[in-house]
């Protein structure tokens, strides 16, 4: 059979055997003004903008991406709710126990339930931060390897779903306030502080290990062990006042130290932290100027080591 | 003006990159000491590859399986970046490399709309204006609230293709989506690309199914190991890539998936295998010589013949699924088909494949055109030379 039998339309449209030149481009134009530039793609990477310019741009997708978890953990859930506070209160109750009951531990002038609420609080939502985080580009390694879009927007989006679990988590710190009549003060004002050093740490975290697990899937396996050891070399159950003088100077260079004890000072009034805070946030920007630095060499083979 | 430009662009994937941290310790002590590492092997993927699409062109991109064309799409889109070279895209990229990746199964319809569109890049406002058309073109409107995972395979495909031909992007791009789908939903897919193209769109498709290809395109490119073999019109490219056939230099696998490699796919006439050309009332016999390193339970293999307008004439199947399935070791597979086939282009495609899973397709395994008289009627297909009986009605004895 010729080849010139060969049906020459597509849906009634002839075929063209030249290119012919259209006047005008595409109808719709899309907003955005750096659409008509030129994207180069080198063996340094896609573009070269600033990681806030990426997130900036890509914050809707950031907002599908959280959606799409918190749908999916509470979809199928009864209780929804009850679990996020279920986890908190057991482990406050066990705490009042061990650590102030039978142990005696200070609690800064603070009833002591209350005091290791915010501690739980706090460390909850970094613990499942970065939980999720580390998992979070594997578990989308299918998208990676068939679709182009900004790969920071993945750790970014696994902030917010446990920012909900916490702010549900903040009313329960209010309750208990009313319970243990502990009054609030203007330290209120510093509750986006707080949100800042926490999110930043998780942030940080984040970023690090889920670039590192794409290569190393030890990484999976390694956080929960070193969260839990993690958890016990924060100020969640006992004041980092149990170390004293330049000791607490160390202690702080966990950048967890400073995210509880700020909490403690701006939500229950406890004392204020000093200098030991800025040791943990210096080493929180550390950490997360660190792990940007290492993501944004580290995207460039996601597609090819996932 | 250019939208697409490739500069000389190489990429090298090592083999057996991923390691644990176990193994990144040991070679990193090895490389403390300078012992070279071993094992890592290297495969260039594209070699020095330069080329051009104009603004609002259509180009297609054909090759065998593991050429590098999806590479190619691949560092065109920023999925990956090149190992040395440059691409540089002017305007928005949409790429639709897989059918449906982006998708959640326990999402609804709806949701997996906007979660999918953001991931490829429209904003909220774009997929709200673009929904119902989204919804008309799948055709799932009453199933937009219940999870995908309860759709039909059809449906789903159709609405995730439906999310990615509303991108309006400036560039689109397109893998091999044919493969899946019915029929009903190809001829939707490649209507839409028309579309896009008519609206001054520039498309870069990658398919097996040339016939699509020669409708779509323009212009066409010929990717063969890592490198640009032929660029051109849409038709030359195709001849030329369809006659050269499938012959790996001396003994190399040609294709190979698991334990399954064929080394040749030859077309030859019955009689004689050292004439060059084939004459239609001499009939045709392909050889395909594959090796299997260990036996494959139910392995089917399938030999076909296509003409160039994508008619299949010839199809048939080995089944192994007997009492003595085929050992492991080389074999070759032969097909003799009698001198019924009218003179023409014909493409030959092989498959194999278990029950469970396709092993290997190549749609364009090998041509040969057959030579001869076509009688005074090119149109026929088949010449079976069949006795044309006249009687006289009018008769009575």
């Amino acid at each position: 059979m010729p080849a010139e039998e060969v049906a020459p339309t597509v849906d009634g449209v002839p075929a063209r055997s030249q290119p012919e030149r259209r006047p005008s481009g595409p109808t719709t134009t899309p907003a955005d003004e750096h659409v008509q530039q030129w994207t180069e793609n080198t063996p340094r990477g896609t573009r070269q903008e600033r990681p806030w310019t990426t997130l900036w741009r890509s914050r809707e997708l950031i907002g599908y991406f959280a959606l799409r978890d918190i749908r999916l953990r509470y979809r199928q859930a009864f209780l929804g709710v009850v679990w996020v506070l279920a986890q908190p209160v057991a482990s406050v109750a066990v705490f009042t126990v061990v650590f102030s009951q039978l142990a005696g531990v200070s609690s800064q002038g603070v009833p002591y339930p209350v005091f290791a609420l915010v501690g739980m609080v706090t460390w909850t939502y970094f613990s499942s931060a970065v939980l999720l985080g580390s998992s979070v580009l594997v578990n989308n390694a299918n998208l990676i390897s068939k679709v182009y879009f900004p790969r920071i927007a993945a750790p970014t989006a696994v902030l917010l779903p446990p920012g909900l679990d916490l702010a549900v988590s903040l009313v329960l710190v209010a309750a208990a306030c009313v319970v243990y009549g502990v009054e609030p003060t203007l330290h209120l004002l510093a509750v986006p502080a707080w949100l800042l050093l926490l999110g930043a740490t998780a942030f940080g975290m984040s970023l690090w290990l889920s670039a590192l697990n794409v290569r190393y899937r030890d990484v999976q396996q390694a956080v929960a062990p070193v969260l839990q050891v993690w958890f016990f070399a924060s100020p969640v159950a006992y004041p980092p006042t149990l170390l004293e003088g330049w000791h607490e100077l160390v202690y702080a260079v966990n950048p967890m130290a400073g995210a509880i004890a700020l909490g403690r000072w701006s939500l229950v009034g406890a004392p204020w932290p000093g200098w030991s805070l800025a040791v943990s946030a210096t080493s929180a920007v550390l950490v997360l100027v660190g792990g940007l630095v290492y993501f944004g060499r580290a995207q460039r083979s996601f597609a090819d080591v996932i | 003006m250019d939208r697409i430009q490739f500069d000389r662009v190489s990429k090298r994937y090592v083999l057996g990159e991923r390691r644990n941290a176990r193994e990144a310790l040991i070679a990193a002590a090895r490389s403390a000491v300078r012992l070279r590492r071993e094992g890592a092997k290297e495969l260039w993927s594209l070699r020095d590859v330069s080329f051009t699409v104009a603004d609002g062109e259509s180009v297609g991109i054909v090759g065998r399986n593991g050429a590098g064309k999806s590479t190619i799409l691949k560092i065109l889109t920023g999925i990956t970046v090149p190992t040395q070279g440059t691409s540089r895209t002017r305007g928005r990229v949409a790429a639709l490399l897989e059918v449906g990746s982006g998708f959640h199964p326990e999402l609804t319809g709806r949701e997996n709309v906007y979660l999918n569109g953001a991931i490829l890049g429209m904003s909220r406002r774009a997929i709200t204006r673009a929904f119902d058309s989204i919804v008309d073109f799948s055709g799932v409107e009453r199933f937009l609230d219940t999870p995908v995972k309860r759709y039909s395979s059809g449906m789903y495909l159709r609405l995730a293709f439906a999310v990615a031909a509303h991108l309006e992007p400036d560039v689109l791009v397109v893998d091999e989506i044919l493969a899946v789908g019915d029929a009903e939903f190809q001829r939707r897919c490649v209507g839409r690309m028309a579309e896009a193209e008519r609206e001054g769109r520039t498309v870069v498709f990658v398919s097996h199914d040339l016939g699509a290809l020669t409708r779509l395109c323009g212009r066409a490119m010929w990717i063969e190991a890592g490198q640009l073999r032929a660029e051109g019109a849409t038709r030359d490219v195709l001849r030329e890539y369809l006659s050269s056939g499938l012959r790996a230099p001396d003994g190399e696998a040609l294709i190979r998936s698991g334990a399954l490699t064929v080394s040749s796919v030859r077309v030859q006439a019955p009689n004689d295998p050292q004439v060059t050309a084939l004459l239609r009332e001499d009939g045709v016999r392909v050889e395909v010589d594959f090796e299997l390193a260990e036996k494959i339970p139910g392995l089917d293999l399938a030999l076909y013949v296509t003409t160039q307008g994508g008619i299949r004439v010839v199809d048939e199947v080995l089944s192994d699924r007997g009492p003595r399935p085929l050992s492991a070791g080389r074999h070759r597979a032969a097909l003799t088909i009698p001198p019924v086939l009218n003179v023409g282009d014909f493409t030959v495609g092989i498959w194999f494949g278990t029950a469970h899973e396709e092993l290997i397709h190549e749609p364009a395994a090998a041509s040969f055109v057959l030579h001869g008289s076509d009688q005074d009627r090119p149109e026929r297909l088949l010449v079976l030379d069949l006795p044309l009986d006249v009687r006289d009605l009018s008769d009575p004895s």
